[in-house]
């Protein structure tokens, strides 16, 4: 049996148990075989009017219960739907006994109970109007909505976990440094295990419009599925998504001690803020680069470790460049030899989760052999020359995969996981 | 002593009483101070208002500034006032290698379109469509980015270029718990030297109001001290603006620099849900605290029940409580960050600030332990132990 520590003398950190939900499905099974189907899950969106809109897609989650119910339901929906899935594989009963790290979208009181408390109340006018509303009506439900430690505590209560629960926002890098957390406080020897979640339910009017007034989306309405198109040349922004992601983080020793199955191995996280500008990167990618440089170290691999990359790639004209210009930086030549695809490509970005669900696609692909593809890659970015697994899903033996996070506000997280420990 | 304890070389301060430690420790120890509130603003609620603040001072660069609204501002301004004291400021290689976790709710909206949009949906037929009209038309771009939670962090990185990481806990108190316990934590275990760790909250705009009374928290009576608002109107909380940054440092980084030590960061404690006075008692039980008598800074938030609570349980462990927002005010994720400044100014003086109201207890002798605590108003709560460096 190979060791329980790693290169740095650290405990491995092995994953008992993965859970998924995206605009594709519930769980892994039907995620899995649609995204390598190469099916995508972005379609017209119905939850609310689209009127005045420059986007009117998404990858809506709208087949759950709390679908349309408001950011903070459906958000700890997802969460806890991914959730029991990844806690039901690794085999843990009802009381979990580590910390929970959540990844989630900051809270807002919704539209829809501003116009609800508003109509509440004749008193005065605007905010002040509110805040009679909100006094003389004592909604608890409407209270625990606004609320940002609100969803981990509930999720915490619902699955035992141990502590106080972090919830934590670095915006499209969420979900990565959620698992990082995680990895971190195993390796401090704080706890056996961890859970990591990210969920993101936040795809709202006002979140579509946001992101519109950035230039940050795809207006390819008329043929949704096709409007998420990473390193493509024609590629023109990303497309708003939902999702939820769950991993049973533990650390190798106690997973073997009670027999669990090893999914894999979550081997190195790297980290570095950008200080450039709000949404852009600094033009030599330093940081990106960086941020790779540090997962690989801390993985203790070099760049021959790495077979392949599950890019963040988002579809957005500045996000797939950098992306390139990183990974070339860091594997040189060899760049062209790794495969890099998106899952971007069919479920859209699901923001504060698309770390934990990449993730989860990371380890599908080192346990399956297959690679899903970039799908929608019919013009290529001449720029940027990867083989980027296009439109159709490829077998490939698998050992190590690096997971790529950037977001807003500098944010750059990567993962490196591999298939068994070292 | 070892050569990972966990220092506090760094405190950013900044609330209604003033900015910096200097200010705030000679109006804490000052037998009358009073504290500075504004009644009329936001009436039927009282706030402790900012104090004048020259941004330039932290924020050199105007484009910056008009990148951000109040709250980023004066987080990236408290952090800029923790790194400066800390000697760190503007020291290229300690700021690219330092880590960074920031506690922080969301930003600003903008009242004015919020305020139309509400009067508007009075006539419409169909207040979807509408919000999607005006939302498209009304909205600012770098408004969105002023109200995203990591944006303080973000902020903070390109102000003061600390970029070794990044993250961004949600939370109210129990966030500011959180980052300092992680940051410390990650220290004691190497797997970071120096961090920046804190937050700050900007009260004065009624959508943080509405948060907390959606749940009736905010108090409504005449001003009070925070432990003597359970008979008045409302939920006792009185809330502040302000903000507290603090620069935590394994001892060696310290000692290899030469940087000051104000104090020692010891044991945190930690809970999740909803801590009743018997955890409270636990909690500070697991700091494992030498004989006393001992201070306590105390972070109550002056919502009524958890803060009957928390006195009693302070009471019970032998502790000598100051409630300091009876003089700043809840300053929601800060509380906690602000606490541990707080203790680590009193230990670092040997002493501790005046009682804040008749029911606080003189304390004697020197100060060199005190207890930072902070107990959410809705949920989760933690305490730490700062003794000399």
């Amino acid at each position: 049996m190979t060791s329980s520590v790693d290169h740095l003398g650290r405990p491995i950190v092995a994953v008992t148990g993965l859970g998924v939900v995206t605009s594709l499905g519930v769980g892994k099974a039907d995620n899995w075989a649609a995204l390598t189907a190469g099916k995508s899950g972005i379609h017209p969106i119905t939850r609310f009017p689209t009127d005045h809109l420059r986007t009117t897609i998404g990858g809506m989650v709208d087949f759950l219960p709390s679908s349309g119910r408001g950011t903070a339901a459906l958000t700890r929906e997802l969460a806890e739907t991914a959730a029991a899935e990844a806690i039901e594989q690794a085999g843990i009963g009802k009381t979990f006994g580590g910390p929970l790290f959540l990844a989630s979208p900051p809270i807002e009181i919704e539209w829809a109970d501003r116009f609800t408390l508003y109509n509440a109340s004749e008193d005065g006018d605007g905010y002040a109007r509110l805040l009679a509303a909100a006094r003389s009506r004592n909604d608890r439900s409407l209270f625990e909505a606004s609320q940002f430690g609100q969803i981990a505590d509930s999720l915490s209560e619902r699955f035992g976990t141990r502590g106080l629960p972090v919830t934590l926002s670095t915006a499209c890098a969420s979900g990565a440094t959620a698992i990082q957390l995680g990895v971190e406080a195993i390796r401090r020897g704080e706890c056996d295990r961890a859970l990591a979640i990210g969920a993101d339910g936040s795809a709202t009017a006002e979140a579509l419009i946001r992101f519109s007034l950035l230039s940050a989306l795809s207006t390819n309405n008329d043929t949704p599925e096709r409007a998420s198109k990473p390193f493509s040349r024609d590629r023109d922004g990303f497309v708003l998504a939902e999702g939820g992601a769950a991993l049973v983080l533990e650390s190798l020793e106690s997973a073997r001690a009670r027999g669990a199955k090893i999914l894999g191995i979550m081997q190195g996280c790297g980290e570095r803020a950008d200080d450039f500008h709000r949404t852009r990167s600094k033009p030599d990618g330093s940081p990106a680069i960086a941020a790779v440089k540090a997962a690989l170290d801390d993985a203790g691999y070099g760049i021959d470790a790495i077979d392949y990359v599950n890019a963040h790639g988002t579809s957005t004209p500045e996000n797939d460049k950098m992306e390139h210009l990183s990974l070339s930086t860091v594997f040189g030549e060899r760049i062209k030899s790794i495969p890099v695809s998106s899952n971007k490509s069919m479920i859209g970005h699901t923001l504060s989760a698309a770390g934990a669900v990449e993730a989860v696609f990371s380890f599908l692909t080192m346990q399956n052999g297959v690679l899903p593809p970039t799908i929608n890659y019919d013009q290529p970015d001449p720029a940027i020359d990867l083989d980027v697994v296009p439109n159709v899903k490829r077998a490939a033996d698998v050992r190590a995969v690096l997971s790529n996070s950037f977001g807003f506000g500098g944010q750059n997280a990567c993962l490196v996981m591999a298939r068994e420990p070292a | 002593m070892s050569a990972r304890d966990v220092v506090i070389t760094g405190i950013g301060l900044v609330s209604s009483l003033g900015e910096g430690t200097e200010q705030h420790w000679q109006q804490l120890t000052s037998a009358d101070a009073e504290p500075r509130i504004d009644r009329e603003r936001f009436s039927p609620y009282t706030i402790h208002p900012l104090p004048q603040l020259d941004w330039g001072q932290q924020i050199p660069k105007r484009s910056d500034q008009r990148q951000m609204e109040t709250w980023q501002r004066l987080g990236t301004y408290s952090a800029g006032l923790a790194l400066d004291d800390a000697g760190m400021k503007g020291d290229e290689a300690l700021c690219a290698t330092m880590d960074m976790i920031v506690a922080a709710g969301g930003g600003e909206r903008d009242t004015t379109v919020d305020t139309s949009i509400l009067q508007q949906s009075q006539d419409s037929s169909d207040v979807d469509v509408l919000l999607n009209d005006r939302l498209t038309t009304d909205l600012r771009p770098t408004l969105f980015l002023a109200q995203l939670s990591n944006l303080l962090a973000g902020n903070i990185s390109i102000v003061h270029k600390v970029t070794g990481s990044s993250r961004t806990f949600m939370g109210e108190e129990g966030a500011g718990v959180s980052a300092i316990s992680t940051a410390a934590a990650r220290i004691r275990a190497g797997q970071s030297t120096h961090s920046l760790v804190g937050a700050a909250f900007q009260t004065e705009h009624p959508d943080m109001l509405l948060n907390y009374e959606l749940g009736g928290y905010l108090h409504r009576g005449d001003w009070a001290p925070v432990w003597n608002r359970g008979d008045a109107p409302g939920g006792g909380v009185v809330t502040g603006s302000g903000g507290a940054f603090l620069v935590l440092e394994s001892r060696e980084h310290a000692q290899a620099r030469g940087a000051k030590i104000y104090a020692v960061l010891g044991r945190v404690a930690a809970a999740g849900a909803s801590p009743d006075e018997e955890q409270m008692v636990a909690m500070l039980g697991e700091l494992d605290l030498p004989e006393g008598p001992h201070l306590a800074i105390a972070g109550a938030s002056g919502a009524n029940a958890v803060t009957a609570s928390e006195r009693s349980a302070l009471n019970k462990a032998g502790l000598s409580a100051r409630g300091f927002s009876t003089l700043t005010g809840h300053l929601k994720e800060a509380q906690f960050p602000f606490a541990v400044a707080l203790a680590a100014l009193a230990v670092s003086h040997h002493a501790a600030p005046a009682p804040l109201d008749e029911g606080e207890a003189p304390l004697a002798g020197a100060v060199d332990m005190a207890v930072a605590t902070s107990f959410g108003y809705r949920r989760f709560g933690g305490v730490a132990a700062v003794g000399r460096a």
